[in-house]
């Protein structure tokens, strides 16, 4: 027995020790590529079924034992190196990219799965009083570990920084709040912002509603309808723009003509051509119709569905009753849809207030006056490397959505009490 | 569903409806058509005058997708953004899927409090989170002289970016198929326990297969909003042209080719086209999918 277990240790150490070797020598952490030998290791030894077992020892005669020992070394030895290889190949420049993809694809997909599956394994190797006391944390572990450092740790640590200095080393109190809201280009970009969230939901809602009960009521032809309305939900925020771009190009009066649709027909009324996306403070809406193109299918889908799930007796009986079409929908279908109405409401609000691509590629929002909270804070953090400032733009946003998280939690505790 | 006599829908409604729609298509139309026009054309004359002479073939070329494709870099962009979505959608699918199980179906201490800042953490702005694993990934990071995180040099590559998206989409996944796990009925679960299924079996052979259309729903959601992002690549990944994705080739080129209409167009289709595609041909399930997170919530 003690001789088996100094086989195992040696199998399982051995590998690990010379990737932590293997690693120094390439100028990496040799304690790093150490755990992750240990780790690796410990999945070949299981995956050739050689860990011991608390109660079920290896089966088979000793050829098979002999034959799993010698898999078990070659996948021990074999399988870190072939890990820390592949982690090379998918920062290597000159390598064929379509290899490196393959290769980057293999091992997230497959990473993800061996992770769970060897977590599994090591607890049926725990005495048998632990196991299911540990085993649902090996179910919820990585999702809590991910959510812990890269979710929870930076919530806390975005809002130290947002009262530290450019470079996030010194205190400055709350000087970065006061730039938050005494820079011109951000109060710009918090009444743009307002703007945003006031007018793209009331829009896309109404819009999506009419339209909802509008198909609603068509024989033939009404899924097509829809689809045709919610077809910009799959296109992302930049191809939008682009799209968009597109319909406000604008050629000055002598350059050639105009592809743009608007300037197009603008000019074909008899006016000179317009370069749409510098109209202050114009520009701003023309920016908003393009979020209320993408959005409007969603609130339209959403509704639908709930106003089909009113029932056809209630909408009958008033109509009997003598109510016009108009009171049957002000009375009657608004009321009963109030609920998912709130809910559409509060998500296009999220998403516009975290609206950002479409500002940032259509391009120089300071010279435009188009400004957003959510552009700001990559400007500053990312484009001029100023982390405080920010931190406190990214603040303001999570502020911004607190009530909702707080609504979220609160019907989240009532729904469980009803179960 | 009864059709009333009040119900049949007149010209008023049909022509409204129709206009609607012509209006929504317009802008997709018009990238599409113009993609397809030589520089020359696309740039000095508005897309609706090929109306007139739609069976003029000289008007029509594929040299824009050859640009495209060749000379801006979108092949490798394509690439890269198959090699950044796939993992990040199946990595916070895997991940919520068993942590969805557990809260569900397995008694552990904290489970009610774990699960309440899961729902706490579904509206976060993911602002919140660009700076700190910036610097995770830049530096590391120390606590009382201990590494707890090492300097693993995550930023600009793939492991970096699908870490990211996986913490962003793991709150909503995880609810979603929480409410869809745990409304399975209790009874298979006690019976496959009774004939000695253990919690992984039980997960990977029964769960699973149950749950497909939630799963469904969901993988469709992520790999779109993955792969129609432009800030966490923005940020984790950058605008290298080894490394960019669709995105951000888009909207580079946006900024610097922004006139030339015949390749621009092209490009955004180029950028539109897996989407499109995923939309026109699992409809029921994207639908399902886009809705399903506020409906629920």
């Amino acid at each position: 027995m003690a001789l088996l277990l100094t086989i195992y240790l040696c199998l399982w150490l051995g590998p690990a020790l010379l990737t932590g070797w293997l690693a120094a020598e390439r100028g990496r952490s040799p304690r790093l590529w150490f755990a992750l030998g240990l780790l690796f290791g410990l999945f070949a030894l299981l995956a050739v079924g050689l860990a011991p077992r608390t109660e079920r020892p290896v089966d088979g005669g000793d050829f098979e034992k002999l034959f799993r020992a010698v898999v078990a070394v070659v996948v021990v030895v074999v399988l870190p190196l072939l890990v820390s290889w592949a982690f090379d190949f998918t920062k290597s420049r000159d390598a064929n990219r379509l290899a490196i993809v393959a290769v980057a694809i293999a091992l997230g997909v497959l990473g993800v799965f061996a992770l769970f599956w060897v977590m599994d394994q090591i607890v049926d190797r725990l005495p048998r009083g632990w196991r299911e006391t540990v085993r649902p944390y090996v179910f919820v572990g990585p999702a809590v570990a991910v959510l812990s450092v890269f979710l929870i740790y930076p919530v806390v640590n975005t809002i130290l920084i947002s009262f530290k200095d450019r470079r996030g080393d010194r205190w400055v109190g709350l000087d970065n709040y006061e730039f938050v809201f005494t820079d011109p280009s951000m109060l710009r970009s918090l009444r743009n912002t307002a703007m945003w969230i006031v007018v793209v939901p009331a829009v896309a809602l109404v819009v999506g509603l009419l339209f909802a009960t509008l198909a609603d009521r068509l024989q033939r032809g009404e899924s097509i309808a829809k689809s045709v309305i919610f077809l910009p939900m799959a296109i992302s925020f930049v191809g939008a723009a682009v799209t968009f771009r597109l319909i406000y190009s604008y050629r000055p009066e002598g350059f050639g003509s105009n592809v743009g649709v608007l300037n197009a027909i603008w000019t074909a009324l008899g006016n000179e051509p317009v370069a749409w996306l510098t109209q202050r403070p114009w520009n701003n809406l023309l920016l908003m119709v393009i979020m209320i193109w993408m959005q409007t299918g969603f609130a339209m889908v959403v509704l639908s569905s709930a106003i089909k799930a009113i029932p056809d007796e209630i909408i009958e009986a008033a109509r009997i009753d003598g109510a016009s079409e108009w009171q049957v929908f002000r009375h009657i279908t608004v009321p009963s849809i109030l609920p998912t109405i709130t809910v559409v409401t509060t998500y296009m609000v999220i998403n516009a207030l975290k609206v950002f691509d479409i500002v940032f590629v259509m391009g120089a929002p300071e010279n435009n006056g188009t400004e957003v909270v959510a552009e700001r804070m990559l400007t500053w953090f990312f484009t001029r490397q100023n982390q405080g400032y920010g931190a406190a733009v990214a603040v303001v946003l999570f502020i911004a959505v607190i009530p909702v998280m707080i609504a979220n939690v609160r019907r989240f505790r009532a729904e469980e009490a009803i179960r | 569903m009864s059709v009333g006599a009040n119900k049949k829908a007149g010209w008023f409604v049909k022509g409204t409806i129709l206009v609607v729609c012509f209006i929504w298509l317009f802008p997709t139309l018009g990238v599409l058509v113009t993609s397809f026009r030589p520089a020359a054309e696309a740039n000095t004359s508005g897309w609706w005058t090929t109306i007139t002479k739609p069976f003029d073939t000289a008007q029509w070329t594929l040299e824009n997708y050859r640009t495209v494709l060749d000379a801006s870099g979108f092949n490798n962009a394509l690439l890269n953004s198959l090699a950044v979505a796939i993992p990040a959608t199946v990595m916070p699918i895997t991940m919520a899927a068993f942590a969805a199980y557990a809260f569900s179906w397995m008694e552990f201490r904290g489970r009610q409090v774990l699960f309440v800042v899961v729902v706490a953490l579904m509206v976060v702005p993911l602002q919140m989170a660009l700076i700190p694993i910036l610097r995770l990934y830049n530096g590391g990071a120390e606590l009382f002289g201990i590494t707890v995180f090492p300097d693993l040099d995550l930023n600009g590559t793939f492991l970096g970016i699908w870490l990211a998206h996986t913490a962003f989409g793991l709150p909503l996944a995880t609810y979603l198929l929480r409410n869809y796990i745990g409304s399975l009925p209790s009874s298979i679960i006690e019976s496959a326990k009774m004939d000695g299924a253990d919690h992984f079996t039980i997960f990977t052979r029964l769960i699973v297969p149950l749950s497909v259309p939630a799963l469904a729903a969901f993988t469709i959601f992520q790999f779109l909003w993955v792969w129609n992002d432009l800030l966490v690549a923005y940020v984790f990944l950058g605008g290298t042209s080894d490394n960019r994705v669709v995105t951000i080739a888009l909207q580079m080129l946006s900024g610097a080719r922004g006139q030339d209409w015949h390749v621009l167009t092209a490009a955004a289709f180029v950028t539109m086209a897996l989407p499109l595609a995923v939309f026109f041909s699992l409809q029921r399930y994207f639908v399902r999918g886009l809705t399903a997170g506020a409906v629920k919530g």
